[in-house]
């Protein structure tokens, strides 16, 4: 954890880790293929909305309004769950949040709790923070039981084990579950099936005993104060029906102004993120009900860092986005190197742009230049965040705390003095030609000298023409006049 | 000062150039999206249908005069027996024969030992193909349609709204909602769909047409 409290930051950085990762055949056949059957599923049900390009634009504006008067949501949003028989707390960082909801938990005389998957209770270590304070978390969702079984990390904000496969499962399931609960029956196979089931009949002694659960949100509306929760296997429901306490942490950014603007993110989300028209179960919960769910409801507005994320005019789109992980799915960086590389809860593009905003950009410093600019995750994105425009301001973001001494800055103010002079222009456009030729194997340089060396271990560049534009301009046009 | 008022002021100066006197309202939201994504000529409870069997859910049309004996057959057809049922339920339409009715309350672990459950439903969605329960008559508390392994819901057409804004606009929030969109589901192995994690694995639909003349 860094000094704000986001989990797992930057070590190794993302240029040795995503190396270590470029050399595993397996991660990459398991990713390639995940991320291919999303990217096809989304495709063509997105395109079974034709206005679909206007949702985006309400949701992206509607994003918009709620962050420009975030303070006065959070404030109705408060006094409507209080209303509806709902406790609000405020955490201002990951440590607040993991002491209020341990004290909250003990309170209750627990010491086990049940979980939906979030990526919020993940960002600030909750589970690792109520183990040290002899509480024992039970991830309740499919991937993040296999996540918290193999004590490995989430590498997809969808599907946290997307790297492993069906065998990988298998053995974690035969080895480990009878650690944490009910074993893996005798002679499983790797068939998903199988293994689906053998998790129904493990978490089916949690959730029937369970007294506590803890979960994030998805949307919360701050007119009414409901609170929407989106799944896919009823463990969702699960635990926001079956236990007498709940808490939900929840991101400061997760509010929306009215109950009536779903109609826009509900046919957003499911769309994006697993490529259905719509998921298996979708909760709404206004408070609490009498003879129906927990009795006691508590609700966690978690900041940490998101107020410095809305201070900046560039970064703070970032705060719109809803976690449909679409922008991971057509990232061929991601594509390659999988979620892990990032060193953060918050993988892919919109990692790259949410980590280092959430920690400051003195950490998380080589995120921002883990992207190839290519633009694919600002179309996937269902609430049109500019992630490249971000990740460029990022850069330079980096680039100037770094006091301008890298290679990149030092060869970009010799380019500035260099474009300034048409003297100079010339006489290097030459340079370039002359030292092209004597470095060029069939037209591609494979390694650059000097400062330079480092950008080409994993590139070609082409090399420069043998005659400039201007010099060719002067020969064939400038005749003509 | 407390976090709260903490992070409300830090949000108040991280928007120090958003205008005082701005409203919400003067952050504009285009709404040229469509109200519903049904094409003029189509059906509501045509595409329903097709919609939520797309799920690998069963949908089975009747009208009221033959409602019971759909129930009794889907029921035969899943061998479901022991069957929770919710206050509320119209004892009319229940089938005569082997089944044994529970009614509620029922707790936990007795819902755990049943079959399934037999529920109404307050809103249909027919583009996204989706059930919505508000725990009003009928329809049960949220935990009677998740805990046993089979759930048969009964809808009529005219619940049915074309899209999802129609159909939010029909539902009051203050109820606890519970949107069901087939049977519960699992795409976390390898991306391979597999139906019946933790809520019921086999959702039957039934929907009721007016008779026809």
């Amino acid at each position: 954890m860094n000094g704000r409290g986001v989990v797992w930051l930057g070590a190794p950085s993302f240029p040795v880790a995503a190396k270590q990762a470029l050399a595993d055949p397996q991660l990459r056949a398991n990713l390639k293929r995940a991320t291919t059957t999303i990217r096809d599923k989304r495709l063509a049900v997105a395109a079974e909305l034709d206005d679909w390009e206007a949702l985006r634009d309400a949701a992206a504006a509607i994003k918009k309004r709620t962050a420009r008067h975030l303070d006065r949501y959070l404030l109705q949003l408060e006094e409507s769950v209080t209303a509806a028989g709902g406790t609000v707390h405020w955490a201002a960082d990951a440590g607040e949040a993991n002491r209020i909801v341990t004290e909250l938990v003990r309170a209750t005389g627990e010491t086990e709790v049940v979980k939906i998957k979030s990526m919020a209770t993940q960002e600030i270590g909750l589970n690792e923070h109520l183990a040290v304070h002899g509480i024992t978390a039970y991830e309740t969702d499919l991937a993040e039981l296999i996540v918290q079984l193999g004590d490995d990390r989430p590498s997809h904000i969808l599907v946290p084990a997307i790297h492993k496969n069906r065998t990988e499962i298998r053995d974690l399931f035969a080895a480990e579950m009878a650690h944490w609960g009910r074993p893996a029956p005798e002679g499983l196979t790797d068939a998903p099936r199988e293994l689906a089931e053998a998790a129904r009949r493990h978490l089916r002694e949690k959730f029937l005993t369970a007294k506590v659960a803890v979960s994030g949100a998805n949307f919360a509306c701050a007119d009414t104060g409901t609170v929407v929760i989106v799944e896919s296997e009823g463990n969702g429901r699960m635990c926001l029906t079956l236990p007498e306490t709940l808490i939900t942490v929840m991101g400061i950014e997760k509010v929306l102004p009215s109950w009536s603007e779903l109609e826009v993110f509900l046919q957003l989300l499911p769309r994006s993120s697993t490529g259905e028209r719509m998921n298996p179960y979708t909760s709404t919960f206004t408070g609490t009900t009498e003879g129906d769910g927990p009795s006691a409801f508590h609700l966690v507005l978690l900041d940490n860092g998101r107020t410095d994320t809305l201070a900046d005019r560039v970064g703070r789109q970032v705060l719109a986005c809803i976690r449909c992980s679409a922008c991971l799915n057509v990232c061929p960086v991601y594509e390659r190197t999988g979620g892990h590389a990032y060193g953060s809860v918050y993988p892919g593009p919109i990692g790259a742009v949410l980590t280092p905003q959430l920690v400051g950009p003195e950490h998380a410093a080589s995120l921002p230049f883990a992207s190839t600019l290519c633009g694919a995750c600002y179309e996937a994105c269902p609430v049109k965040i500019d992630i490249p425009r971000v990740l460029t301001h990022l850069r330079a973001e980096v680039v100037e705390a770094q006091g301008g001494r890298t290679a990149e800055a030092l060869a970009l103010k010799a380019a500035g003095k260099v474009l300034d002079s048409p003297h100079l222009f010339a006489a290097a456009q030459k340079a370039a030609a002359l030292g092209g030729k004597a470095l060029a194997r069939k037209g591609r340089i494979g390694r650059l000298p000097g400062p330079a060396a480092g950008w080409s271990d994993t590139r070609d560049t082409p090399a420069p023409p043998a005659e400039s534009f201007r010099s060719w301009w002067r020969k064939n046009k400038e005749d003509d006049r | 000062m407390s976090s709260r008022e903490a992070i409300l002021a830090r949000i108040r100066s991280a928007l120090a150039d958003v205008p005082a006197d701005e409203t919400p309202e003067d952050v504009p939201v285009p709404r040229a999206y469509r109200r519903s994504h049904l094409a003029p000529a189509e059906d509501r409870t045509a595409v329903f249908s097709e919609r939520v069997a797309d799920y690998r859910a069963t949908v089975t049309r009747t009208d009221p005069a033959g409602l019971p004996a759909t129930i009794a057959a889907r029921l035969t057809a899943r061998g479901a027996e022991r069957l929770a049922l919710p206050a509320g339920f119209p004892l009319e339409l229940l089938p005569a024969g082997p089944w044994e009715w529970h009614p509620e309350p029922l707790d936990t672990a007795a819902l755990d030992g049943l079959d399934g459950t037999i529920t109404l439903a307050a809103v249909g969605i027919a583009v996204t193909g989706t059930i919505v329960l508000d725990t009003g008559p009928g329809q049960g508390r949220r935990a009677l349609t998740l805990v046993p392994d089979y759930h048969l819901c009964v809808i009529r057409s005219e619940q049915i709204a074309e899209d999802l804004p129609d159909a939010l606009a029909r539902l009051d929030p203050a109820r606890p909602l519970t949107f069901v969109s087939g049977p519960s589901a699992t795409s976390d192995i390898e991306l391979d769909r597999v139906e019946g994690v933790h809520g019921p694995r086999t959702l039957d639909v039934v929907l009721v047409t007016p008779e026809q003349p």
